[in-house]
């Protein structure tokens, strides 16, 4: 504890530019733990985007994050239109439930047609002129402020009003902390769809078509395999997954859904990626769950919760030195020059 | 398959046994508008190259009293002003240049530079700051060997990775910056930094010459500094620095194979465009006086990339053409200056597919002293001489 | 190592330029004394073995084959010389120095280039400019040189001018020196990275299939420029895969054969090996006389 004491009163440390706060991580623990999970089953589900893309094109799809948050206004609306407006009366479970679906599928339908629209009018002309990679990384950058800041023109500067969510009740008291149907929900939801997307990836044809592309698309195309056709599914996927963690992430933070609620986002599901192993869909998952755990314990600990954000930023840069294929390693493609 | 050359060089007068430095050339490309410019530009003798070049500069100069329509900017914002904007975006422009033009290294968080600058001049010069105080010219190359560590340690950690990592690393980077300016305490997040120095001089009436409302000095100081740096930079290009990088971007293995330490001068790079950005940072803040966490944010990165892919990535006379554009446009149609995120962004997209060199491709000379071996070859077009090893006269293809 | 940072002639006469492409260096030219060792190289690739423990010498001014059908393992034990790959286990020695772990440009710096199997050169830069590159990695300019042209960096600019002219005239595309690279025809292009290659003023060159690609009159006029070559001083290590070229201007042949060496000979003695045309060559009748 000294050793503490003795860091904290260091110049540089005290309080006036960083102060670690480790009472309050101690005291929350649990609870950090769970919400972290939570957060994390949602980079793990658009982290899935960035590593297919980048191990079938390697190309980091940095309007990935336009793809997720244009699902999250899909989802908030379908569900404004359904009445979880600010005072909405209460409705059956069931009633509730359904709902839900169908906020996640609009979601995941609006996702994956930005994704197709990203990849036909931005990434595909590249392609076919043989452009350099610096041009692909230029116009993927350049694709995400466009859809940013046609959001903003269309929508405002503001937040979507925020959507209530009646939904989220108490289940569980474990290790002293309340565990919310919420979280149990999105994480076990997330599981299943990742399970489903690495069955569908290791398995069946078309899952064949993605591996068999990542690894070499020319001898994949000479073994019959539509490239582009692979690609276009490759997008279509990612959309997907980003559609349905559109509506857990209004779940858990209703009011977040702007213009410009994907960026940083996107950023940590990229770091998941690559934690995890990038090209590898486990390790998409595995490499959520550690991000948003250690990201939420950072927060706690420094006191502010931009701090999650550097958290994940340092994560990404030191996994890209010491073990740049990551935690699972990569099995989809590869990942460094 | 081998293009027309671009005829016989003109023989050299006396003047060239001086060593001048070697003039920037605006490329030919067959289609576009400057067809024929860049021929017409080489053909010049060196006196000619330098008149027009003095030409230009004067205009340059005489910008802040050129306010006329078209030109002017609306009622609301001053043209002065406006001036020092473009003249800022331009410097920032050719910093960035250095790192995505030459080395070709994609940085999407070069504000983190601009930011580093501004907050070393504010902390330096403010009476809000703690610190000691140091005159404010002096912040410029403080700001600048402060921004340079600052590239020194994003850069050796990642320059080893692949262009893409590359890219959302700095990405990252860019936005931590602007993180830890808002939640370190000592950083005055939004509340920030009053009343930034400025460099000496008073005009007759009490007020000095370099007040925040009074772009012309301030945009006189920094087209100065421009011109110092294109000079600097273009030395650089034409010595193994340039050549360097220029052999990274295209092929960095094949570099290393030929024994350019490549790591070495991607460094180098990174750290050459971080003080250019730490020096426009320091400049703005110095022009705007007030220095807070709100000007930083990742969408002015981006601006600024466009910027050079606007006009030309890898030529350092497009790079001043791009950011003066990007200023410009925002500040002349204040009515689309909301949506200038989405037009940059959109043209970033357009650009690429369908002219991704830029408004003036790059056709940049390496060679410190090229017209010396174009005068080898006009003296052997005079006298054939014996080849060694008695390989055959004329035996390429 | 002499650098090249000699003071320049000002006149433009012949003699500068035939001096100008002599190496710049003492060379010991008694063929025999060994330059490269390769010993016990061995290359593995998760569960392949490309490289079986390959042990030959390379002697000062030779030029030696290394020639064996696809699969053999030329292409990685060029790598693993050169700093591509890291052995997994056995060494280089270059004039008894080991070049094991060593980065790619401190091989280059102690005196080994190679040229590619598919042409690489830098396409945006003139052919002079390709060579002054391969120059620069003599020169000891470094950033803040350039930035204030001091003379040491004027010196070497000008001296690098006058050697790279020469370098592009001893291959003989001088008449190309300002065309971009990527401009340049295929025999060209093949030719400036010849000429890149020994602006890094090499002691060994390695030519990777530096005939692919050519009709048999280029063919013809690469066996004379590699004699060449080596008349300057120079020692050739190369790969190949056209038999007349090999047998032609090669001192000794190495083959290999699923990652193993197989023979190590004179050309005449390769040629009528039984094993090596079992392996590669086919029957005696089949020899490209």
């Amino acid at each position: 504890m000294l050793d503490l004491l003795l860091i904290t009163s260091h110049p540089v440390l005290d309080n006036s530019w960083i102060n670690f706060d480790f009472d309050s991580l101690l005291q929350n623990f649990w609870s950090a733990t769970f919400d972290g999970l939570t957060f994390g089953a949602i980079y793990g589900l658009i982290a899935v985007g960035y590593t297919l893309v980048y191990g079938v094109l390697n190309l980091i799809n940095f309007a990935h994050s336009e793809v997720f948050i244009v699902g999250a206004y899909g989802v908030v609306m379908t569900l404004t239109a359904l009445g979880f407006g600010p005072s909405a009366p209460t409705i059956g479970i069931w009633a509730i439930i359904g709902d839900l679906l169908l906020a996640m599928i609009v979601g995941m339908i609006c996702s994956a047609l930005m994704a197709v629209i990203l990849e036909r009018v931005a990434y595909r002309p590249l392609r076919r002129r043989n452009a350099p990679r610096l041009a692909f990384l230029i116009t993927a950058i350049g694709a995400s402020f466009a859809v940013q800041y046609l959001i903003f023109v269309i929508r405002g500067a503001n937040a979507e009003p925020a959507v209530t969510m009646f939904v989220n009740k108490p289940v569980f008291n474990v290790f002293g902390t309340i565990i919310f149907s919420q979280q149990i929900v999105i994480v076990i939801a997330a599981i299943i769809l990742m399970v489903a997307t690495d069955l569908f990836i290791r398995r069946g044809r078309t899952g064949r078509g993605i591996r068999a592309v990542a690894q070499d698309p020319d001898t994949a195309t000479l073994m019959g395999v539509n490239k582009e056709r692979i690609i276009l599914i490759t997008f279509i996927l990612g959309g997907l997954l980003a559609g349905a963690a559109a509506l857990f992430y209004v779940m858990l933070v209703p009011s977040g859904v702007i213009y410009n609620g994907g960026f940083i986002l996107g950023i940590k599901a990229f770091a998941a990626a690559v934690l995890g192993g990038i090209g590898n869909v486990r390790g998409a998952l595995l490499g959520g769950l550690l991000l948003g755990v250690i990201g939420n314990y950072g927060q706690i600990l420094l006191g502010d919760s931009q701090w999650a954000d550097v958290v994940a930023f340092v994560v990404l840069v030191l996994v890209l030195l010491i073990r740049p294929t990551g935690i699972l390693g990569t099995t989809l493609g590869r990942s460094r020059a | 398959m081998s293009t027309s050359s671009d005829g016989p060089r003109v023989m050299p007068d006396a003047e060239s046994a001086r060593e001048v430095v070697e003039t920037e050339s605006i490329v030919v490309k067959r289609r576009g508008p400057f067809v024929g410019l860049r021929e017409k530009w080489d053909d010049l003798p060196r006196q000619g190259q330098w008149a027009w070049m003095l030409i230009v500069v004067a205009i340059a100069y005489c910008l802040p009293y050129l306010n006329f329509f078209p030109l002017t900017t609306e009622p609301g914002n001053d043209w002065p002003l406006a001036c020092f904007a473009m003249a800022v975006y331009a410097l920032v422009a050719v910093g960035l240049n250095v790192v995505v033009g030459y080395a070709g290294l994609l940085d999407l968080g070069y504000v983190a530079f601009f930011a580093v600058g501004s907050y070393t001049a504010a902390l330096l010069t403010s009476p809000d700051s703690p610190l000691f105080k140091i005159p404010y010219l002096w912040t410029l190359p403080v700001g600048m060997a402060v921004t340079m560590v600052f590239g020194v340690i994003l850069g050796v950690p990642t320059l080893r990775l692949r262009g893409d990592y590359l890219a959302i690393v700095t990405l990252g980077f860019g936005e931590i910056v602007r993180i830890l300016a808002t939640i370190i305490p000592a950083m005055k997040g939004q509340v920030g930094f009053q009343n930034v120095g400025h460099p000496p001089g008073v005009a007759e009436n009490g007020i000095p010459i370099f007040a925040n409302s009074n772009g012309t000095p301030w945009y006189w100081l920094t087209l100065t500094i421009i011109i110092i740096v294109m000079l600097l930079v273009g030395n650089l290009e034409r010595s193994r620095v340039g050549r360097a990088w220029i052999a990274i971007r295209e092929d960095e293995d094949a570099a290393e194979t030929m024994g350019v330490p490549t790591f070495k001068y991607k460094v180098w790079a990174f750290a050459i465009g971080a003080s250019v950005g730490g020096l426009s940072g320091a400049l703005f803040a110095g022009q705007v006086g007030f220095v807070n966490n709100q000007k930083f944010d990742v969408q002015t990165s981006i601006l600024f990339l466009a910027a050079v892919v606007l006009g030309g990535t890898g030529n350092k006379v497009g790079s001043i053409l791009g950011g003066a554009i990007v200023a410009y446009i925002p500040l002349r149609f204040t009515a689309i200056a909301d949506y200038k995120y989405l037009i940059f962004g959109v043209a970033l997209v357009v650009l690429m597919i369908y002219r991704s060199q830029g408004l003036i491709p790059a056709k940049i000379r390496l060679l410190a002293y090229g017209r010396r071996a174009r005068q080898l070859q006009a003296a052997k077009e005079e006298a054939p001489p014996v080849r060694p090893g008695g390989a055959t006269e004329g035996a390429s293809s | 190592m002499t650098d090249a940072a000699s003071t320049p002639d000002e006149s433009f006469d012949d003699t500068t330029l035939v001096e100008g492409a002599e190496a710049e260096r003492e060379i010991a030219v008694d063929v025999g004394d060994v330059l490269v060792e390769v010993r016990d190289l061995t290359m593995r690739f998760g569960g392949l073995l490309a490289l079986d423990s390959i042990s030959f010498d390379i002697k000062r001014g030779e030029i030696l084959g290394l020639i064996g059908p696809n699969g053999a393992g030329k292409t990685t034990c060029f790598n693993a010389m050169t700093g591509v790959y890291k052995p997994t286990s056995g060494d280089v020695l270059l004039e008894g120095q080991s070049l094991k772990g060593r980065k790619q440009h401190q091989i280059t710096r102690l005196g080994l280039a190679r040229t590619f199997q598919n042409i690489r050169l830098f396409g945006e830069m003139t052919a002079l400019e390709n060579v002054v590159v391969g120059l620069d990695a003599r020169h000891r300019t470094s950033v803040p040189g350039a930035l204030l042209r001091l003379p040491r960096h004027i010196r070497e600019e000008k001296s690098a001018i006058d050697r790279a002219m020469a370098l592009l005239e001893f291959v003989g595309i001088d008449q190309h020196a300002e065309k971009r690279a990527r401009e340049l025809s295929y025999g060209s292009q093949r030719r400036l990275e010849i000429a890149r290659a020994l602006a890094t003023d090499p002691k060994l060159l390695c030519l990777d299939e530096p005939a692919a690609g050519f009709n048999p009159a280029e063919k013809e006029e690469l066996m004379e420029l590699i004699r060449t070559i080596r008349d300057e001083g120079y020692t050739v290590l190369l790969i190949e895969h056209d038999m007349k070229l090999v047998m032609g201007v090669t001192d000794r042949i190495v083959v290999l054969e699923f990652g193993k060496k197989l023979a190590d000979d004179v050309p005449h003695a390769i040629r009528n090996d039984p094993r090596v045309i079992a392996a590669y060559l086919g029957e005696p009748e089949d020899d490209v006389a």
